[in-house]
């Protein structure tokens, strides 16, 4: 359980977040939906630790009964954290087994490894080629999507945040997407933020946060992302 | 001088000590008037006008001619600390390790070295130091020596071909190809490192060789001065490599001529890694004389505290359909300074020259920085010249990104700086690059001095 109290944070002084409440149920499907300049993303990288996100001292984030929010995004990692980011970066000279191998930090070795991202790569609809290059350099956005998943799924992280995971992705890709996420999704916790409905048909999520303005404003059934989908934010 | 004071070592530079030398290794007349015209060049030079400021140098308290047995004046115990961690970090079997810290002079690599050199001069391939050189191929030694790289050239050039000791030798004959990479380290086997080296490559018409200096593993040495020089002779059609892997002490300031003749469809590859040394300045060139010649340099600097890599390239076009390509990739770390520093010169009927300069530097810090002086000489209106230059900061989404991954600051840190190395580092050969990968790495991780 993914338990967050009071969670206050500024970027360069200016408050984001203004104590926020709320807890993510292990193995659960959340969807966090919200107008542009919700700070959606501000919770996500909250959550996993980037640096230019300041928490307030009375904020607590805990995993599974552990206090993490003072710990390096790598450590959270390792407890089990994954972010799937919304613009994923291309990172020059880094391979994407080269990556994958220091993160797992010899928990696989290069081979498993090298297995897996291949029949990953293959669902996902991943050409062979992109995995043997440095991650994401030439990738598409939709490319660059798959390989966020691909990485979930080899990392097997246990609470997975999935931040516009079907922004800029054409029809087919998001197919792929889904069901990868759907076929692999077993006891895990997902959190999906999205501004659409269409992804929700596939992960029917268990529970729709709405967020307005850094705070959660509305948590309701699945139905509730059809409910917004039809009549738009400013209904709620 | 009596014979006893021969063999003993006296700090300072006189005409005395040029003709000790000189005496010592029983050299032909030629080579000591050389040595002598070329002392009077360096009383007459003055220091360069660019650059680091090299005002600490103390010619006058420099040994410049040291007998092997000489230089084991280093006990084990008596080792910065950080140098002997890095050996056992980066695993230097025991007796390389004491060769390489100037505790022995002595390196058992002979047998590997033998072998190859059997197989070698079968085809008549030479390879030697270059005092054996001199003694056993007088006259092709006699032919190149110091043509490419006069003693007036510059201080350093001038001082070293005063009192030059040690280096390589190599001759490859007329479309002789060798297909192993000639190293210096396997070669010095009676001479440790010398402070001023002195190589002489000649790669006859259609030949093919490629010679690797230095190590990743640091050298370290009392002395604070290596002024080498290096002069490669490219025949038609042939092709040279010289990869070095530069990793001195950070006492040492490491100033170094390096020039190519390219002859006709002559190829030139410098591929040149500075890791170590205090002050490094080095730029190596390739003078492009033959129609259809090719230069490249390929370089990696790596300057951390205290540090300061000035290094570059210079490429000359003398001759029509001429290329050249320099790419060069440097990294600042905790107040480390990299400079680029290039000259491109195309002179008048160089028709179809084509030029291509890339240099960028990574940052990774606040206080650590970056210059790029390139200059352009461009007198022919024929002539394709790209030019790309790049500063860029070790990104905090990059390694945020990376660490939500899981990796810790220092694996990501590394591997992005490798990553960023990674098209120069390709080029050298594998258990080069993965030495040099992990040394960066050791690096990172702030653990060696």
């Amino acid at each position: 359980m993914l338990s967050i109290k009071n969670l206050t944070v500024t970027v360069e002084n200016k408050p984001i977040l203004k104590g926020l409440h709320f807890e993510f149920e292990n193995g659960k499907t959340y969807a966090i939906m919200g107008p542009n300049g919700s700070w959606k993303s501000t919770l996500a990288y909250s959550i996993m630790g980037h640096p230019a996100y300041k928490l307030s001292q009375n904020s607590s984030m805990k995993l599974d009964g552990q206090e993490i929010s003072k710990m390096d995004p790598n450590e959270r990692a390792q407890l089990g954290l994954f972010l799937s980011f919304q613009s994923p970066l291309a990172l020059s000279g880094v391979k994407v087994y080269q990556l994958l191998q220091l993160a797992m930090h010899g928990k696989k070795g290069p081979l498993p490894i090298r297995t897996e991202a291949q029949k990953y790569a293959k669902e996902l609809g991943i050409s062979k080629e992109l995995l043997n290059r440095p991650l994401n350099v030439g990738a598409s956005g939709g490319e660059r999507k798959k390989m966020e998943v691909l990485q979930a799924a080899i990392l097997e992280k246990n609470l997975l945040i999935f931040d516009e995971v079907d922004t800029g992705v054409d029809v087919d890709a998001l197919k792929d997407i889904s069901h990868f996420l759907t076929k692999y999704k077993k006891d895990k916790t997902y959190i999906v933020i999205t501004h659409y409905n269409r992804i929700l048909h596939y992960l029917k999520p268990d529970y729709v946060l709405v967020m307005k303005e850094g705070a959660i404003v509305k948590v309701g059934a699945a139905d509730l992302a059809k409910k917004i989908e039809d009549e738009g934010y400013d209904a709620l | 001088m009596p014979e006893k004071s021969v063999y003993k070592a006296k700090k300072g530079l006189s005409e005395d000590v040029v003709r000790m030398i000189s005496k010592i290794k029983k050299e032909p007349e030629w080579m000591l008037a050389f040595r002598l015209k070329a002392y009077k060049i360096f009383l007459e030079k003055k220091m360069p006008k660019f650059g680091p400021s090299l005002s600490k140098i103390d010619f006058e308290n420099i040994y410049y001619y040291l007998k092997p047995t000489e230089n084991q004046a280093t006990a084990w115990e008596d080792l910065p600390k950080e140098i002997k961690d890095t050996y056992d970090k980066i695993g230097v079997p025991e007796a390389e390790k004491k060769f390489l810290a100037g505790v022995s002079a002595q390196y058992e690599s002979e047998v590997v070295y033998e072998s190859v050199n059997k197989e070698l001069s079968k085809r008549g391939v030479i390879f030697c130091d270059m005092d054996t050189a001199l003694r056993d191929h007088p006259e092709i030694v006699k032919q190149y020596f110091g043509t490419l790289i006069p003693a007036e050239d510059n201080t350093f050039a001038a001082l070293n071909s005063a009192v030059w000791s040690g280096g390589s030798f190599v001759y490859v004959p007329k479309g002789v190809k060798v297909t192993l990479p000639l190293q210096a380290y396997f070669r010095i086997n009676s001479e440790r490192f010398g402070q001023f080296e002195r190589t002489l490559i000649i790669a006859e018409e259609g030949s093919d060789v490629h010679y690797v200096e230095g190590c990743t593993a640091p050298i370290y040495t009392t002395e604070s001065l290596h002024a080498a020089v290096v002069e490669i002779f490219v025949k038609k059609g042939a092709h040279v490599r010289y990869t070095t892997v530069q990793n001195w002490s950070k006492n040492i300031f490491n100033l170094v001529t390096k020039r190519t003749h390219c002859a006709e469809n002559g190829l030139m590859e410098w591929i040149d890694c500075n890791i170590g040394s205090g002050i490094t300045m080095k730029y190596p060139s390739v003078y492009l004389y033959g129609e259809g010649a090719r230069g490249e340099v390929l370089s990696i600097a790596y300057a951390g505290n205290d540090q300061i890599q000035d290094a570059g390239a210079k490429m000359m076009h003398f001759a029509p359909n001429t290329s050249s390509r320099i790419v060069s990739k440097s990294i600042s770390k905790e107040g480390g300074r990299t400079s680029y520093r290039g000259l491109v010169q195309v002179s008048p009927g160089a028709k179809n020259a084509s030029v291509f300069v890339s240099c960028d530097a990574l940052l990774l810090d606040e206080e650590s920085r970056s210059d790029t002086y390139p200059a352009m000489r461009i007198k022919e209106d024929a002539v394709e010249v790209q030019h790309e230059a790049t500063v860029e900061k070790l990104g905090d989404e990059k390694l945020f990104y990376l660490m939500s991954r899981g990796l810790s600051q220092a694996d990501a840190e590394s591997a992005l700086v490798l990553g960023f190395m990674e098209p120069v580092t390709k080029e050298i050969p594998l258990e080069y690059s993965i030495e040099l990968n992990r040394l960066i790495r050791l690096e990172m991780e702030g653990s060696v001095g």
